[in-house]
């Protein structure tokens, strides 16, 4: 399709791209792997590209190339990169230098870890057009604050005033997306711009992007593993595995008629069939009117909070960061003695304190960490971590301990080879999969699920979700479900509690909290999941009743 | 498990010397080919075929001298290091763990003890107490375990707020599991590669002890104590104590060659396998 369009049309042709990287694995001659083989791709001015696919897919290595950086050692070695009429790859160091800052700019992913802390915001946001000397100070900061009054930042005359931890993260995303734009670049490379932030938070971020790539005519490389999101600002897709291109079209063919199987898998991959169940008389586990803080800070994060847990069912608590719905798990685990309020289990109250539980009842409550990396020690393998709660609680040894956990790695879908590994030889699907077995092990009523999905790519998500009803009908474990995704709460829920600012605001079976007419607030976490459906960002932003506190 | 060809040479280098000094303080009075105090010839001779490394001054064999001083060298600083780190690391992962007034006296305590210089406080102390093998290592290795207190705390701070450790606590694990088993496997690569210089502070300390008088007692000899012994035969161009501080230099080099590399090893989140 490329070829006949008009040359001086394209900003950027990349011939064959191939970019290799040297591994050394311990005790064995190091040797070369290839990460992205042979792919071309052509951008036209003020056109946006999405880049998806899983992690490992090469998608952010592909949109670096095109500022002609490989990131932590890798290297290009193979292909051209033509931006503007010439091969950047040739161009050297020098080339490089004038190249980056001016002609293409980039937006990172955790604008929190990519600000200088120690910088005001405007002496950062306008440091590459002064060095490239495309502007003098003035003009540049005069251009910076009609771009923040763009991006709808509040206080534009005065935010550049501000250092990067006086503003929320959505704010700094869009701050570093007019520090990409200031020095009117011909070509941005967005990396997961919005994967960090809330659904409530990312609908603004999203917005104010695509309202800035229309009105400034850049044109974008936009990487990120939600389709979703990327069908909301593109123009085209290209489809991205193992650093092989997959698909390549435009963006509504794309999702609605997807030509190979793999697109397939990731347009239709949030959808699980669940039944809700009905919620049984008596619930083994209530939470009544938990109130919270930490330290001794009169800020309640925890405001009067009651919930029920029936067996085998699951609740979903659902909010924004900051809306208390981990501290309600730690309340309920006892990591954080509530100041008021009570939690029962099977009919008798536990112990606030964790250090005052007998042993059976942590044995009953397990929990499940978002970040499954550090959720396990390093040190130890599958077979102690699995083991441990079994010796622990059960006084299993030898050789019955190392059977039940051969069953327990069956049960999650993973052979008994994997008992000898280390968690650093596991991928990250695998991870939580050992953590679910751990928490398994102790034979517990309830689970804590704090985000055990958030960390994970879609596909391996949805992986985990099924792996997790399915465990829960063998066991008859109930599910305390902690996520700020909706999409995950309509797969997996019997009932739902919403939280904002500390409390409740709404409580019920799922089929109830998903039917109008909602609150403000509900209506707007619905509203800002996305929808793989073009011009859904449009009307998501029209007919929301309430900005979200995250702003 | 241990493949020797998989050794890099440096290390290599560094296990070969540093069990030849082990093998040498093991079977002194077998190796060496005269007795320790023994007078044997002229003061200050020259190497021969009788005398590897000449004689002392007081014509006592200087090969022999350093065999039983490789015993007593050793000996005192491998007692040092280890009581300085038992009781540093497990003081240090313990105020880490459980915080509080256990945490500030402990650290206040090592601040009061840090703050008078190492040296002037031995000096002190072992000029009071009665001079033996047992308080010169009590002496050192309780001075020494003030900084890998510090350490060990430091490093147990930031392990004792990860997740894995709080799911062992939420599991109902008793600090001894959560310090010896969550903990010290995760702070084993600093501690490591400051066990390897720690060794070689405490020979050192101990010369030092010896040069002034207040560490190993005559007739033996650590080979600091042989440096102070022979050291006004430079003067005269006479090279004896020049040997006893050539093998403390050898033994600091290849201790540390061995620390690096079981460091590299103790590094790796994949049990080593690669």
């Amino acid at each position: 399709m490329a070829d006949i369009k008009a040359k001086s049309d394209i900003l950027l042709d990349i011939r064959n791209l191939r970019i290799e990287a040297t591994v050394y694995p311990p005790g064995e001659p190091p040797k070369n792997i290839t990460l992205v083989h042979d792919v071309s791709l052509t951008l036209e001015k003020g056109k946006v590209l999405g880049l998806i696919g899983e992690s490992g897919a090469g998608k952010s290595t592909i949109g670096l190339s095109a500022m002609g950086y490989g990131r932590g050692g890798v290297r290009i070695t193979g292909g051209e990169v033509i931006l503007n009429g010439r091969d950047i790859l040739k161009g050297g160091k020098e080339g490089f230098r004038k190249l980056r800052g001016r002609e293409v700019c980039y937006v990172a992913q955790s604008a929190a870890a990519a600000f200088n802390p120690a910088h005001r915001l405007m002496d950062q946001v306008v440091e590459a057009t002064l060095l490239h000397g495309t502007a003098t100070r003035a003009a540049a900061e005069k251009r910076a604050v009609a771009l923040f009054k763009k991006l709808s930042l509040p206080n534009p005359e005065s935010i550049g005033e501000r250092f990067p931890h006086q503003v929320s993260g959505g704010q700094l995303q869009r701050v570093m997306t007019a520090m990409a734009l200031c020095s009117e670049p011909d070509l941005i490379v967005f990396d997961e711009p919005t994967t960090a932030l809330d659904v409530t938070t990312q609908i603004d971020v999203l917005a104010a992007i695509k309202d800035a790539i229309r009105d400034t005519h850049v044109a974008a490389l936009y990487i990120t593993h939600d389709l979703a999101v990327v069908a909301q600002v593109s123009d085209e897709i290209m489809v991205l595995r193992h650093g092989r291109l997959v698909e390549w079209g435009g963006t509504r063919q794309i999702i609605k008629e997807p030509r190979q199987e793999y697109t397939n898998a990731l347009v239709s991959v949030h959808e699980i069939e669940h039944q809700e169940q009905k919620p049984g008389t008596t619930p083994f586990l209530s939470v009544k009117n938990i109130t919270a803080a930490y330290g001794r800070s009169h800020i309640k994060v925890l405001k009067n909070v009651s919930v029920d847990i029936f067996p085998g069912q699951t609740l979903a608590v659902v909010g924004e960061s900051g809306s208390g719905k981990s501290t309600l798990a730690r309340a309920i685990t006892g990591l954080l003695p509530p100041e008021e309020g009570t939690v029962t289990f099977d009919g008798r109250p536990l112990a606030n304190r964790l250090a005052d539980r007998p042993k059976e009842d942590l044995r009953q409550l397990q929990m499940i960490y978002q970040m499954a990396d550090v959720a396990m020690n390093p040190r130890q393998t599958v077979g102690t971590i699995i083991g441990r709660p079994l010796e622990f609680y059960f006084g299993m040894r030898g050789r019955q301990r190392d059977a039940r956990v051969a069953e327990l790695l069956d049960k999650i879908e993973m052979g008994k080879g994997f008992i000898d590994r280390y968690p650093a030889e596991l991928s990250g699907g695998q991870k939580q999969r050992v953590c679910i077995a751990r928490s398994l092990a102790a034979k517990p009523k309830l689970i804590i699920c704090d985000e055990v999905t958030s960390a994970l790519d879609p596909l391996v998500a949805n992986g985990i979700l099924k792996l997790l009803l399915e465990l829960q009908k063998e066991e008859n474990v109930a599910y305390l479900f902690i996520t700020h995704d909706l999409a995950t709460v309509k797969s997996i829920a019997d009932s739902i509690a919403v939280m904002y600012r500390g409390e409740v605001v709404r409580y019920g079976a799922k089929s109830q909290v998903l039917t109008p007419p909602f609150d403000a607030y509900t209506d707007l976490l619905l509203s800002s999941v996305p929808e793989m459906e073009i011009g859904w960002l449009e009307k998501a932003i029209k007919g929301r009743r309430m900005a979200s506190a995250g702003n | 498990m241990l493949d020797i060809k998989r050794i890099p040479i440096p290390a290599l280098i560094g296990l070969v010397l540093t069990a030849l000094f082990v093998l040498a303080a093991i079977f002194a009075p077998w190796i060496a080919p005269y007795g320790n105090g023994e007078i044997v010839g002229d003061v200050w001779g020259p190497m021969s075929a009788a005398h590897w490394l000449g004689t002392d001054n007081l014509g006592r064999d200087l090969l022999s001298r350093m065999i039983y001083g490789a015993r007593i060298t050793l000996f005192i600083a491998v007692l040092a290091t280890a009581l300085s780190f038992s009781l540093g690391a497990i003081l240090g992962f313990s105020a880490a763990v459980f915080g509080g007034w256990f945490d500030t006296l402990m650290s206040r305590l090592v601040d009061l003890l840090m703050s008078i210089p190492t040296l002037i406080m031995g000096l002190v102390v072992l000029s009071v107490l009665p001079s033996n093998l047992v308080t010169l290592i009590l002496v050192m290795g309780i001075l020494d375990s003030t900084r890998v207190y510090r350490l060990s705390r430091a490093v147990a701070v930031d392990i004792n707020v990860m997740d894995f450790v709080e799911a062992a606590k939420l599991r109902g694990e008793g600090s001894v599991w959560i310090i010896f088993r969550e903990i010290l496997p995760n702070a084993l690569s600093p501690l490591v590669s400051e066990l390897g210089l720690r060794f070689i502070y405490a020979v050192l300390f101990l010369s030092t002890l010896s040069f002034l008088g207040l560490g190993v007692q005559p007739p033996d000899a650590d080979w600091g104590g042989m440096v102070k012994e022979n050291k006004d035969g430079i003067v005269f161009g006479i090279a004896a104590a020049l040997i006893p501080a050539a093998a403390i230099a050898a033994l600091a080099i290849s201790v540390n060659l061995v620390a690096d590399w079981v460091l590299n090893r103790t590094t790796s989140l994949k049990g080593g396998r690669g």
